[in-house]
C-alpha cells in the first residue's frame, strides 16, 4: 500500500512538474540570457556575441557586463523616437479602438440573449484567419490605385487617389481591425453582465439616458474599458508586422527597430537591449493587467 | 418581453462587422480575379489557385507549417491541460506565483522578444535552427493559451461530479479518466485548435527560429508580400481562410455541445 | 387578517378624484396581450396591491405606470395629467425594483442622493435630506458601505431609501419583500405600512404573495390573464370573492361542487354529492336558478369537525375520515376524506394546550359549518 501511494504522488505531482520545468527552461533560462546578453559586447563571429557563459571565470564573467548597450540606446536619437513614437501610436490606436469597439460591444451586449452567441463568435471569427493575411488585405484596400480610392472616386467624394498606405493613418487602421477584437470582448463581457433595471433605476430616479451612460454604464464597464485597453496597447507597443507592411518607412516602432537590428545589423546584443527596453516600458501596464484579471477570476469564482 | 436593437445599436453592429469582414470578403473575391493586377477587376478566373498548386516552393512552405503546427500542438494541449489542471486542482505548491506568471506572460509578451530570447537560447545550448526550434517555439507559446481555455473549463467544473465518483468506488486516477476527461475534453479539443491556428499563424517567433530548410508558410507570404501584390498569395489566403472557417465551425458545435453539457451540470 | 382599518375609503366616494387612473389600458407584446382593456383608479393616500400570479400582467401595469413601458392602447393620468409620452425621468414616480438595483459602484448614500442630484438640488439639501432618509430606514451607520457588504435586509432598505428619497407622488413597489425571508418579510411588512402611513404617500405594490397583499393593503387588485378579477379590500376579497380563481387564490378554501335546488326563507338549497342532505346556504346577493350549477367555497377555519354526530336540526352535515392530520402549533390541520372521495381541509385553533382524546387518524368524523360560512360561486 505504501507504494503504491508513493508512486500516485510521484504522478500527481508530474502534473505541475512537467508544464513547469517546459516553462522554465523554454520561457524563463531565454529570457535570462536575453538579459546577459544585452550587457555584452558585440563580436563578429557566429554567434556574434561574447560567450554567454564561461563557468571558470566567475568574477570575469561579470566583469564583462557592462551597460554600453543601453548607453547606446539612451544616446541615439533613434531610440529615443522609435519608443516615445511606439508608445504615441499604441496610445491613439487604444483610443481609436475603444471609440470604435464600445458601441459594437454595447450593441452585442443589448441584442436579444439568444443571438449573442453567434455575434460573439462573428467577433472572434476574423481573429482565426491568419493575422498577416488581414493585414495584407489592407494593402489591396489602402494603395493609391486601392479599392477604397476606386470607391471614394467612383462616388465622387474625392477627385484625387488618398495617400493613405505607408503613412501613419494606415497603421492606426491595421492596428484597429487586428485588434478590434480583443477590445471588444472584454468590453462587451463587462456590458453583457450589467442589470438592465440599474439603468431603468437610473431613469426612474431621474436621470437622462445619456447622463445615465456616464453615470451608470461606463464606470460599471470600467473594468472592461481597462483590460481591453492594455489588452490592445501591450501588443501595439511592440507590434511589428503592421508598421513594417501598413506603415512608411518614416513610422518608427521599437519593434521594427529590434527587427532591423537583429536581422540588418546582425548587432545582437543591441537588439537584446532593445528587448530589455521594451519590456520595461510593458512592465507596468502588463502588471496592472495582470492585477486587473486576477481581480475578475476571483469576483467571479 | 422581447426586446428590439435600437437604430443606432443597429448601426454600430452593421459598421462594426462590416469594418470586420469586408477586407477579408474583398480578398477572397479578388483571388478570383484574372488581371495580375490584384486590385484591378478583369474577369472571373481560378487561374492563380492552379498557379498556386505549381509553385512547389509555396507547397513546401505549407507542408513545413502544416507538421510544425500538429506537433506543436499536441505538445501544447498535453501541456497546456496539466498547467490548467496544476493552476485549478493543487491549491498552493512551491512557486506558484512564478509558474502563474510564466503561464500568463508569453501571451502578453510582444512577439519579437519571445522570439528573440527563444533564438538566443537555442544558440546558447548548440540546437541547429530549423523544423525543431519552431515547433518547440511554438509549443512553448500556445501551451499558455491552451491552458486559460482548460482553466476556464475546469473552474466552472461541478466538483461534486467527481466526489460522487470517489464516494462510488473510483480511486482519483480512475475518476479523472472516466469522469472529469470527458467532460472537459471539448476545451480541450479547443484548446488544441487555437493553438495549432496559432502556430500556423505566426510569423514573427517563426521568422527568428527558422533555419535552412524550415520556411514556413507565413514567412513564404510575408517576403512575397513585401515585394507588392501577388495574386497567388491572394488565392493561398483564401484557401487558408476557407480552412480556418471550416475549423472554427467544428469548433463551434463542439463548444455548443460542451456548453450544453455545463447546463446540464447544473450550472 | 385583515383588519378593519381606519375609516379611509376614498374608493367609495363618488366625488373623490383619484391620483391615478388607468382609462381602458391595453398592452400586447407581439401577439400576446398583457394587459387587456383594464379600467382602474387608485387613489391619494391608499395603500394599493396588484396581486396575481407570474404573467398575469401586474407587472406590466406596473411598468406602464412607471414609464417603462407604453400602452397600445388607452390612458393614464396622475393627478389629472396624461402621462403619455412622458419619459420615466420626468414622471414623479419612483420605483422600488424587485431585484433592487442598487448601483454596485456607488456607497449607500450615493446611491440613496442619486435622484435629488437628478434634481440639481443644493448639496446641502441632498446631504439632510440622505441623512433624513437613513434615519428613516435605520441604516446611519453604513452609508459608507457598498450595497456588495450588505444583507438582503438592508439592501431592500437602501432600495426604499433610494425610492422615497425625492418624495415621489406615487411609490411603485415591484415584489418588495419577495427576496426576504419569511420572519424579517413579516417585520418588514409592517414597517413599510408604517411608512407609508408616516410620509402619507400613495404606494402601489406588486406581489404574488396574498398574505404580504392581505396584511398591507387598503385595496387589493387581484389580476388574472390581464384582467382585473377583483377589486376590493382585504376582508372583502377574503370573505366575499368573485369568482372560483379569487378564492382559491387568496387563502385556503374548500370547494363543494352541486347544484340549485330552490330557495327557502332566503337561504338557498344545493344539492351536492359530498352530502347526503342538501346544503344550505345564506349568500342572499346571489341570483340563481334551479338546476344551476355551482361552486360553493367554504374557507376550512369556518367548518368545525367532531367525533359525536350532530343533532338532528343540525345543516351542512358531512361526514368521512380522517385522513391526515398536520399538527402546525397555533391550528391542528385535518385532512378528511369523504364518501364521494373529495378531501376537504379543516383547521381548528389549539385553543388549549391539551385536548382528552383528541381526534385521531382514520376515525370517523363530522363536519359541518354555518349556512353564512359559505359563499355561492357562479361557474
Amino acid at each position: 500500500m505504501a507504494e503504491r501511494s508513493l508512486t500516485r504522488k510521484l504522478t500527481a505531482s508530474l502534473v505541475p512538474a512537467l508544464p513547469y520545468l517546459w516553462l522554465g527552461v523554454f520561457f524563463l533560462v531565454p529570457f535570462l540570457i536575453v538579459l546577459k546578453i544585452s550587457l555584452s559586447d558585440p563580436a563578429v563571429a557566429q554567434p556574434p556575441y561574447k560567450p554567454v557563459f564561461d563557468w571558470s571565470d566567475i568574477a570575469g564573467f561579470f566583469s564583462q557586463l557592462d551597460l554600453d548597450n543601453f548607453e547606446t540606446l539612451v544616446g541615439d536619437d533613434l531610440y529615443l523616437s522609435a519608443t516615445l513614437s511606439s508608445i504615441r501610436i499604441a496610445t491613439i490606436s487604444t483610443i481609436l479602438l475603444l471609440l470604435v469597439g464600445f458601441p459594437v460591444a454595447y450593441a452585442m451586449a443589448r441584442a436579444p440573449e439568444r443571438h449573442r452567441p453567434l455575434l460573439v463568435a462573428l467577433v472572434i471569427l476574423p481573429f482565426w484567419t491568419s493575422f498577416l493575411i488581414r493585414i495584407y488585405a489592407w494593402i489591396a484596400i489602402l494603395k493609391p490605385e486601392g479599392l477604397l480610392n476606386q470607391g471614394l472616386m467612383a462616388l465622387g467624394a474625392i477627385s484625387e487617389p488618398l495617400t493613405i498606405l505607408n503613412t501613419e493613418w494606415a497603421v492606426y487602421i491595421g492596428i484597429v481591425y487586428a485588434y478590434l477584437p480583443f477590445m471588444v470582448l472584454p468590453l462587451y463581457a463587462a456590458l453583457e453582465k450589467m442589470d438592465d433595471t440599474l439603468l431603468e433605476a437610473a431613469l426612474d430616479l431621474g436621470s437622462p439616458p445619456w447622463r445615465s451612460f456616464w453615470t451608470i454604464t461606463v464606470p460599471l464597464a470600467m473594468p472592461g474599458i481597462i483590460a481591453g485597453s492594455l489588452l490592445c496597447f501591450i501588443p501595439a507597443v511592440g507590434e511589428f508586422v503592421i508598421p513594417d507592411l501598413l506603415g512608411g518607412s518614416e513610422t518608427l516602432m521599437i519593434g521594427r527597430q529590434l527587427w532591423s537590428e537583429f536581422f540588418s545589423n546582425r548587432d545582437w546584443p543591441l537588439a537584446s537591449a532593445v528587448a530589455i527596453l521594451l519590456l520595461i516600458i510593458l512592465v507596468v501596464p502588463i502588471v496592472i493587467y495582470r492585477d486587473v484579471e486576477a481581480r475578475r477570476l476571483e469576483t467571479e469564482s | 418581453m422581447t426586446r428590439r436593437l435600437s437604430l443606432f445599436n443597429l448601426t454600430s453592429l452593421i459598421f462594426g462587422f462590416a469594418f470586420l469582414y469586408l477586407p477579408i470578403l474583398l480578398l477572397v473575391v479578388y483571388s478570383f480575379n484574372a488581371s495580375r493586377l490584384v486590385t484591378v477587376w478583369g474577369g472571373f478566373s481560378t487561374q492563380w489557385y492552379g498557379a498556386l498548386f505549381r509553385n512547389e516552393a509555396l507547397m513546401e512552405a505549407a507542408w513545413v507549417t502544416l507538421r510544425i503546427a500538429l506537433l506543436s500542438a499536441t505538445l501544447a494541449t498535453v501541456l497546456g491541460t496539466l498547467a490548467a489542471l496544476a493552476l485549478t486542482r493543487y491549491g498552493r505548491f512551491f512557486g506558484r506565483t512564478l509558474f502563474t506568471g510564466m503561464v500568463y506572460a508569453p501571451m502578453v509578451m510582444p512577439e519579437v522578444i519571445t522570439g528573440l530570447s527563444l533564438l538566443l537560447f537555442f544558440v546558447a545550448i548548440g540546437l541547429d535552427r530549423g523544423f525543431w526550434t519552431i515547433a518547440l517555439a511554438h509549443t512553448t507559446l500556445t501551451m499558455c493559451f491552451v491552458t486559460v481555455v482548460v482553466q476556464s473549463r475546469l473552474m466552472t467544473f461541478d466538483r461534486s461530479l467527481e466526489e460522487a465518483a470517489m464516494d462510488l468506488g473510483a480511486p482519483p486516477l480512475r475518476t479523472f479518466f472516466a469522469v472529469t476527461l470527458p467532460l472537459i475534453a471539448p476545451s480541450i479539443v479547443a484548446g488544441f485548435l487555437l493553438a495549432f491556428t496559432l502556430s500556423l499563424d505566426d510569423l514573427v517567433i517563426a521568422s527568428f527560429n527558422t533555419g535552412p530548410g524550415a520556411t514556413t508558410l507565413p514567412i513564404k507570404i510575408y517576403s512575397q508580400v513585401r515585394l507588392g501584390l501577388s495574386p497567388e498569395v491572394n488565392a493561398a489566403s483564401a484557401i487558408l481562410i476557407g480552412i480556418v472557417t471550416l475549423g472554427v465551425v467544428v469548433a463551434t458545435l463542439l463548444t455548443k455541445r460542451s456548453a450544453a453539457r455545463a447546463r446540464r451540470d447544473g450550472h | 387578517m385583515g383588519a378593519v382599518r381606519r375609516a379611509f375609503a376614498p374608493w367609495s366616494d363618488p366625488n373623490a378624484k383619484p391620483l391615478i387612473s388607468f382609462e381602458n389600458i391595453t398592452k400586447r407584446f407581439g401577439d400576446a396581450v398583457a394587459v387587456d382593456n383594464l379600467s382602474l383608479n387608485i387613489f391619494e393616500g391608499e395603500f394599493f396591491c396588484l396581486l396575481g400570479p407570474s404573467g398575469c400582467g401586474k407587472t406590466t401595469l406596473m411598468r406602464m405606470l412607471a414609464g417603462f413601458e407604453q400602452p397600445t392602447a388607452g390612458r393614464i393620468t396622475l393627478a389629472g395629467q396624461d402621462l403619455a409620452g412622458v419619459p420615466p425621468y420626468r414622471r414623479p414616480v419612483n420605483m422600488m425594483f424587485q431585484s433592487y438595483a442598487l448601483f454596485p459602484h456607488m456607497s449607500v448614500e450615493k446611491n440613496i442622493a442619486f435622484g435629488l442630484k437628478q434634481d440639481g438640488l443644493p448639496k446641502a439639501e441632498i446631504t439632510s435630506r440622505v441623512e433624513e432618509m437613513l434615519r428613516l430606514v435605520q441604516l446611519e451607520r453604513l452609508a459608507k458601505r457598498y450595497p456588495s457588504q450588505l444583507s438582503g435586509g438592508q439592501r431592500q432598505r437602501v432600495a426604499l431609501a433610494r425610492a422615497l428619497a425625492k418624495r415621489p407622488k406615487l411609490l411603485l413597489l415591484d415584489e418588495p419583500l419577495g427576496a426576504l425571508d419569511k420572519k424579517l418579510r413579516e417585520a418588514t411588512q409592517f414597517e413599510l405600512m408604517d411608512i407609508q402611513h408616516e410620509l402619507g404617500m400613495t404606494f402601489v405594490v406588486v406581489t404574488h404573495d396574498q398574505e404580504e397583499a392581505m396584511t398591507m393593503a387598503d385595496r387589493i387588485a387581484v389580476m388574472d390573464q390581464g384582467h382585473l378579477a377583483q377589486v376590493a379590500t382585504p376582508g372583502e376579497i377574503y370573505e366575499q370573492p368573485k369568482t372560483r380563481f379569487i378564492a382559491e387564490f387568496v387563502g385556503d378554501v374548500n370547494i363543494l361542487e352541486g347544484n340549485v335546488m330552490g330557495q327557502e326563507n332566503g337561504l338557498w338549497r344545493v344539492q351536492t354529492p359530498s352530502a347526503d342532505a342538501p346544503l344550505t346556504i345564506d349568500d342572499p346577493d346571489e341570483v340563481l336558478h334551479s338546476g344551476q350549477a355551482v361552486a360553493i367555497a367554504v374557507r376550512p377555519e369556518k367548518m368545525v369537525i367532531q367525533r359525536d354526530p350532530p343533532g338532528p336540526n343540525a345543516r351542512n352535515v358531512l361526514t368521512g375520515e380522517v385522513w391526515d392530520i398536520g399538527y402546525l402549533g397555533d391550528w391542528t390541520v385535518y385532512r378528511v376524506k369523504l364518501a364521494s372521495g373529495a378531501i376537504l381541509r379543516v383547521t381548528r385553533a389549539n385553543a388549549s394546550r391539551f385536548v382528552e382524546n383528541p381526534i385521531d387518524w382514520d376515525e370517523q368524523v363530522y363536519v359541518t359549518f354555518a349556512p353564512n360560512a359559505a359563499v355561492i360561486l357562479a361557474e
